[in-house]
């Protein structure tokens, strides 16, 4: 097995929101800011290692027919520890989120890599395909935050851009989500399409 | 007064804060699983009586046993398995009395625990101040959120996969087809949802 390979699949060969069509529901809902994004890239990076390390290193004792629940349990207790850590030591980013921490727990990506890859895999591997994963899923949240805080807010990092412009205020509500996923989507679509045919 | 408040929680449920178009939860099987309409609704239905069930258990146990222990720090946790406990216990009954409907409903137990709207309303149950110090109208204020969730749900839904059906003949460029165009028309129905929020009540 190529470790590069496993590290890097998640960030464009299977991206977790824009090849496989997961974890949508945070994705929308956090990328109001980039720096809520770059959070959420953090927090669901830490849930992803734990819990692909902890299935991983006791993928020889689960029954087969129990798995999911005890998977289950295992990404919540990773979640708690966020929650924690986050109201902690940073109580804004914790309120900026909202329940969108809690609802890392069933976020659909972390339970596919616990089923697909880390209950078949060793721990390296299975830590590497954590973190590749996590960032691949910022990453898309990060870009789609970049758009929708320049348009919909007119600010990059909470500093205004151009002063004294009214922003496109539905870029930062929920339409504005919808419509610039889409748009992201097709651009991914046509770049693959436009690949296949080289 | 209490039907006030109860109808205001379902209206500001189903329509102003509608779960999929307004607070972007259960996104997933909102995109592409479902192609048929009658199997939008047996989803739908599923979902609301889910969503009622969870919101229904979920209180109390924050309210008698969470609370009062000062450990809500562990809510995400016992969350999680009271869903997940409650999915099974839910398909084990359907398989045993119901097997046509089992049947319909094959996908669908993975489908709703994974969903993000019943943790969702769970959640947004406790953190929303229905825990407040009435104890029998925070319970009926959160089974009534968790229904017009349900609710909410299952409109925008229908009305998706109704879209779609007609989508299927259209003429659409290549890259656009599946996700794209759907998230395109999610975009348009948020706006058109956007216009309740000027609902009075």
């Amino acid at each position: 097995m190529k470790y590069g390979e496993v590290f890097t699949k998640g960030i464009w060969e299977r991206n977790p929101q824009l090849v496989i069509g997961l974890a949508l529901c945070p994705t929308l809902a956090v990328s109001t800011s980039v720096s809520n994004a770059l959070w959420m890239m953090l927090a669901t990076s830490f849930v992803l290692l734990g819990s692909n390390l902890l299935i991983s290193s006791i993928r020889k004792i689960v029954p087969a027919h129990f798995r999911i629940p005890i998977f289950m349990t295992i990404i919540a207790a990773f979640v708690t520890v966020v929650d924690r850590l986050l109201s902690a030591y940073r109580p804004d980013v914790l309120h900026a989120l909202g329940i969108f921490v809690p609802l890392i727990a069933v976020n659909c990506i972390i339970l596919l890599r616990g089923e697909e890859f880390a209950q078949k895999n060793g721990m390296f591997a299975s830590a590497l395909d954590g973190i590749g994963m996590g960032i691949g899923f910022g990453l898309t949240i990060t870009v789609l935050a970049l758009v929708r805080e320049i348009l919909g807010a007119n600010r990059l990092f909470g500093y205004v851009l151009i002063p004294g412009l009214e922003p496109a205020g539905v870029m930062i509500l929920a339409p504005g989500a919808f419509f610039s996923i889409a748009l992201m989507l097709w651009a991914v679509n046509a770049l693959k399409s436009r690949r296949n045919r080289k | 007064m209490e039907i006030k408040v109860i109808v205001t929680i379902l209206l500001g449920s189903i329509f102003i804060n509608n779960y999929v178009l307004a607070r972007m939860l259960g996104v997933c099987p909102f995109l592409g699983v479902l192609q048929k309409l009658d199997s939008a609704a047996v989803l739908g239905l599923a979902v609301v009586f889910f969503m009622t069930l969870t919101s229904f258990i979920t209180y109390p146990i924050y309210k008698y046993v969470l609370a009062p222990n000062n450990i809500s720090y562990l809510t995400t946790i016992a969350f999680i398995i009271v869903i997940g406990s409650l999915a099974q216990f839910m398909e084990m009954i359907i398989r045993k009395y119901c097997p046509p409907l089992f049947q319909a409903l094959e996908i669908f137990p993975p489908l709703i625990v994974t969903n993000c709207a019943v943790l969702g309303a769970a959640v947004i149950n406790i953190s929303s101040g229905f825990a407040g110090p009435d104890v029998t109208l925070g319970m009926i204020k959160s089974v009534a959120q968790g229904f017009g969730g349900g609710v909410g749900f299952t409109l925008a839904l229908i009305i998706m996969v109704g879209i779609r059906e007609r989508l299927e003949l259209a003429d659409i460029p290549e890259n656009l087809k599946g996700a794209p165009v759907t998230f395109l028309t999610a975009g348009l129905l948020a706006l058109a949802f956007f216009g309740f929020s000027g609902l009075k009540i």
